[in-house]
């Protein structure tokens, strides 16, 4: 290419000088910005790589001291410096259930609205709506769930439970008063509204890519509405629905401001989900300023490392799911 | 009807479900309407000029929220400026030189991760690389920490996009002798223009409101601080402090700075969307 551009025109050996020139100035600029974009992409992994390597070393000294019984130690205090991680550990995984259960039915449930019932023109308007829950900040959930939500949660809804689950044996342990508003439950109702955006625009998402002769198939031999979405719908796009449910689980694991105002901030586990609570996330960001002393900071560190593998693994098996999904759409 | 020529059972089924699936979207929209009221209802009351030309006051007497605004709006500069070019570059990468290299998977899976990942997590980072080394808080550390955050959406963003821009145009270049990096930097980049300010604005949008990252990094100010080796106030960091404060006219500002962070925010996000719209007809 470039021996036929020297050889085509050049006439004058000053102008072939400035060519050959300009055309080593490309030759270096493309070399130079290959290199500047293969060392950006580089610098990705770098940064996944130093946020591990970080946490891991501040991490070192708690467990080094309490060894892998930081785990599963339920005590959390800075007066004698004695640190376990089971009550946020506990807490996490509890409001993250909840935030599931709510939103994996209420997620699939405006898919099918979206893609089976809606009248075409406000398919888009309303699809807009529900994924600008997904852009609210967090803290915004969090001062609305404080000021608002909580107090409702423990007028109504909260002693409405209590009674009602009162006389069931297990249940009322699960549900037992007081109705303090704040806690564990509605941490978990908040994080479930979070994350319904996650589940519902990508089974949308999956259930628009359904070939429509399958759909239609099943009308065409006297199938209702419920039997082609619960019968064809959603098999033909269960690996998907299962990516965007984990999707959504890993954000709601890692969720922390939202959590944070209305979790309650107590380092004990309740069988009772109206009582309060602690989440890694909502711990870290609570005390890690106020934290004195290296054992202390250490282990919220540690806490940090915990939710970080715990979310990388259920972020690596959501992604691996929506992979197989799109390969198997482009092929 | 052809409706009618199902079995009651079986249609009552199917009503009952197709009311669920509408009840599941109004659900999803009353939290929508709910939040939104309440943040006007509490918040446009404290809504006056002093919002925007007084400091935070200590409680009990009247102020605005200045200098947290101003130290929002600089970090949250300072972080889209130090990440987006990162960004930009690393998704060119994974389009453009390697899109079928083995190093583009590999970065594809870990940034989609790092997208999704606790944003708390990379506060514990940044204060461990840049807050303890140096020993206090600075509006410089927060700013990385955006950044950080800034970081996988604008990859992924760019990366969809060049994705979108036709081969064909890239070949014409090449064919008139043009080196790829002219290609990239000249023709793709103005094909998916649209594409890269939407996912810079996405990250803008993102980013302004995050408050996790910033407590143990920019930490928080009480009085107007431009200086970015020391703490900067943020409007999210405020709203924090001061929603969980006892004090009403405290908890009224934090009030007013959710409206003012969600109006932001939101208004980014439907800029974004008209945006990529406009290209990308779905």
């Amino acid at each position: 290419m470039a021996n036929i551009a020297l050889g085509g025109s050049a006439s004058h050996v000053s102008g072939e000088t400035t060519r050959v020139a300009r055309l080593q100035k490309f030759k270096s600029w493309d070399a130079l910005f290959s290199g500047l974009t293969r060392s950006a992409a580089i610098a990705v992994l770098v940064l996944l790589g130093g946020v591990v390597v970080s946490l891991i070393v501040g991490s070192r000294l708690a467990f080094q001291t309490f060894g892998l019984s930081f785990l599963t130690r339920e005590v959390w205090n800075p007066v004698t410096d004695q640190y376990g991680a089971l009550a946020p550990i506990y807490g996490t995984l509890v409001t993250s259930l909840i935030a599931m259960v709510i939103a994996v039915p209420v997620g699939l449930g405006i898919a099918i609205f979206l893609t089976e019932l809606c009248p075409y023109r406000l398919r888009r308007p309303i699809g807009i709506a529900i994924e600008l829950l997904a852009g609210i900040p967090s803290i915004i959930y969090g001062i609305w769930g404080l000021f608002v939500f909580a107090p409702f949660l423990q007028q109504y809804v909260q002693p409405a439970l209590i009674t009602v689950f009162g006389p069931i044996p297990v249940l009322n342990m699960v549900f037992a008063g007081p109705p303090y508003g704040i806690g564990i439950f509605t941490a978990g109702i908040i994080l479930g509204v979070m994350v319904l955006p996650f589940v519902s625009s990508i089974s949308r998402d999956v259930f628009e890519t359904v070939p429509p002769v399958l759909k239609e198939a099943a009308y065409g031999i006297g199938c209702t509405t419920r039997e082609v979405v619960t019968n064809v719908v959603i098999p033909h796009s269960r690996t998907a629905i299962v990516g965007g449910v984990m999707l959504g689980l890993g954000r709601a694991l890692g969720e922390t401001m939202a959590v944070t105002f209305v979790i309650g901030n107590a380092h004990k586990i309740s069988a009772s989900i109206l009582s309060p609570g602690t989440t890694i996330s909502a711990s870290i960001a609570n005390e890690f300023t106020e934290a004195v002393g290296d054992i202390y900071t250490s282990s919220l560190i540690a806490l940090g490392l915990i939710l970080f593998v715990i979310t990388f693994i259920v972020l690596a098996i959501a992604r691996l799911l929506l992979m197989r999904i799109n390969n198997r759409a482009s092929a | 009807m052809i409706v009618s020529v199902f079995p009651p059972a079986r249609r009552r089924s199917n009503s009952i479900f197709l009311a669920l699936c509408m009840g599941a979207a109004l659900f999803g929209l009353v939290f929508l309407v709910l939040i939104l009221i309440s943040l006007l209802y509490n918040g446009i009351a404290g809504l006056s000029p002093a919002v925007f030309m007084e400091m935070t006051p200590p409680p009990g007497s009247a102020g605005g929220l200045l200098n947290a605004i101003y130290g929002s709006v600089v970090m949250t500069v300072i972080g889209v400026v130090i990440g987006t070019p990162i960004g930009m570059l690393a998704g060119t990468y994974m389009a453009e030189y390697g899109r079928y290299s083995k190093l583009s998977s590999v970065v594809r899976f870990l940034n989609d991760i790092l997208l999704s990942a606790p944003s708390i997590i990379i506060g514990l980072f940044v204060y461990e690389i840049l807050v303890a080394p140096m020993g206090h808080f600075s509006a410089l550390a927060g700013a990385v920490a955006l950044a950080i955050i800034v970081i996988p959406i604008v990859t992924r963003t760019t990366e969809d996009m060049l994705m979108l821009v036709p081969g064909p145009l890239r070949e014409a270049a090449t064919a008139m002798g043009l080196p790829r990096a002219h290609v990239i930097t000249k023709v793709a980049y103005k094909a998916a223009r649209a594409g890269l300010i939407t996912g810079v604005l996405l990250a803008v949008a993102r980013v302004s409101g995050e408050t996790a990252p910033l407590l143990f990094t920019a930490l928080n100010n009480q009085f107007f601080s431009s200086d970015l080796t020391g703490p900067m106030s943020s409007l999210p960091t405020v709203i924090f402090q001061f929603a969980l404060s006892p004090y009403k006219d405290w908890q009224s500002l934090a009030w007013t700075g959710a409206l003012l962070i969600t109006a932001t925010v939101l208004l980014l996000s439907i800029m974004a969307r008209a945006l990529g719209a406009t290209r990308t007809p779905k």
